[in-house]
């Protein structure tokens, strides 16, 4: 459907872009890439009287490495991720759940900011950040603030981020050489929005025993969200047949799944645990 | 309001209402209608056009966003009367029958073949796998890409 009239901003810094923002009693939006924002508004989902395009923005595309871990600018692209090749090393986990987004041509313009301002409960960045407890830089008309992730997604397309806010970058923790991840989802058709994924990562201490087990999975329920007593499974055993079977059956219990057209709650439930259970054989192969 | 970019090598310079897709403009101010507007949302792949070399889908843009790009449609892939090898290859592999999507094909397919023309087969499925054709069953369009690969290394350093 063609898309109801709006106005449009090209602003150059952040600071006029969040004015922009604040100007329209909360009925304008900041465009990125626009793969998610322009189809809701396609649909009549979305509909900001306001368009403030980011893309002379300075500064928000890069992708920093370093000791403290990995910081995405809110522009960076999949492709910009797809095409990194320090973050094999890096952020294995981010490449693995990356290649999973959308199609070819959605991924040369689709940002990492824009898709965390979406917040599509299957949507594989959000539940990245949630897995590995993520913050995020947003910056507004009161100054700058830092957001936990698990406090950032209150709902599917809802997040706590203020109408005159702008993401400017997503900080993933460091991650440890040694750390063993997996990230698994299921569509129908490559590219679709998942029916349920998961994206997980654990260490292992010199037993050979997982610890500080962070269990991620999306698509299943309102948002993303870490399952803790799969996490709990997994802390303190060797991660091995019966463990992984464990930890499949614990997910399965733990999520609360919604029904829709595209699948029934008890479909998705048990997809949970059968994704679970093929991130961990990944891992731990 | 006013927007220039360059299509197809040539300056333009349109009038635009901010919420025109750049597949509307293209199609109905410049009057290039081999870019073909399939689903509006995204899923389909029929307006997919290179922008600064990357495809991207041409609904999913604003024509405003193209200020300064470099905008490439099926047309600009043409070789005048001559088809071009990846446009042979579609005919000799019969990749196209109603010939709708097709466009979105061409241009996805050459914007791969441009940057990795040692894809594989699996690659090509993968990256054609944003482009949706309602009559061929694709086999013969994976055919064709691969088949048309020759082409595009002789002209990539």
């Amino acid at each position: 459907m063609k898309m109801p009239p709006f106005e449009y901003a090209c602003p150059t810094s952040l600071s006029e872009a969040v004015k922009l923002l604040a100007s329209h009693d909360g009925e304008a939006k900041a465009l990125a890439g626009g793969q998610s924002l322009l189809p809701m508004m396609a649909f009549r989902v979305a509909q900001p009287t306001l368009l403030v395009d980011l893309r002379k923005l300075s500064g928000l595309g890069e992708i920093k490495i370093s000791a403290d871990g990995v910081r995405l600018g809110a522009l960076v692209r999949w492709r910009d991720i797809e095409d990194d090749d320090r973050l094999d090393a890096a952020h294995p986990l981010l490449k693995a759940a990356i290649a999973h987004v959308a199609h070819y041509q959605i991924r040369n313009r689709g940002t990492v900011g824009g898709s965390i301002a979406h917040a599509d409960p299957a949507a594989e960045m959000p539940g990245i950040a949630v897995a590995c407890d993520a913050e995020i830089a947003v910056m507004g008309k009161a100054g700058a603030r830092i957001i936990k992730a698990a406090d950032f997604f209150l709902g599917a397309l809802t997040t706590a981020l203020q109408p005159d806010e702008i993401i400017t970058e997503v900080r993933l923790p460091a991650w440890p050489a040694s750390r063993r991840s997996g990230f698994q989802e299921f569509a129908r058709r490559r590219g679709d929005f998942a029916m349920a994924g998961a994206a997980l990562f654990y260490d292992l201490d010199k037993s050979g025993k997982a610890s500080n087990a962070h269990v991620g999975v999306i698509g299943v329920g309102d948002r993303p969200r870490r399952l803790k007593p799969v996490e709990a499974v997994l802390n303190g055993s060797a991660i091995d047949e019966a463990t992984i079977a464990k930890a499949a059956a614990a997910a399965s219990a733990a999520v609360e799944p919604q029904e829709d057209i595209h699948a029934s709650a008890a479909y998705r439930r048990s997809l949970t645990g059968t994704m679970v259970e093929r991130a961990l054989k990944s891992a731990a192969g | 309001m006013p927007v220039k970019f360059e299509v197809n090598g040539k300056p333009v310079s349109v009038d635009v209402e901010p919420r025109l897709t750049l597949a509307d403009c293209l199609r109905h101010h410049l009057r290039l209608t081999g870019t073909h507007v399939g689903c509006e949302h995204g899923v389909c792949g029929a307006c997919t056009v290179l922008v600064d070399g990357d495809a991207v889908r041409s609904c999913l843009m604003l024509a405003v966003q193209a200020e300064g790009a470099k905008v490439v449609t099926v047309e600009g892939l043409s070789n005048d009367d001559d088809l071009t090898p990846l446009q042979k290859s579609f005919r000799k592999h019969h990749a196209l029958q109603c010939g709708f999507c097709t466009p979105g094909f061409i241009t996805t397919a050459h914007a791969l073949l441009t940057e990795e023309p040692d894809c594989d087969a699996d690659r090509v499925r993968e990256v054609l796998s944003g482009n949706i054709c309602r009559c061929t069953g694709y086999i013969a369009i994976v055919e064709a890409v691969l088949d048309a690969r020759s082409a595009y290394k002789k002209t990539t350093p």
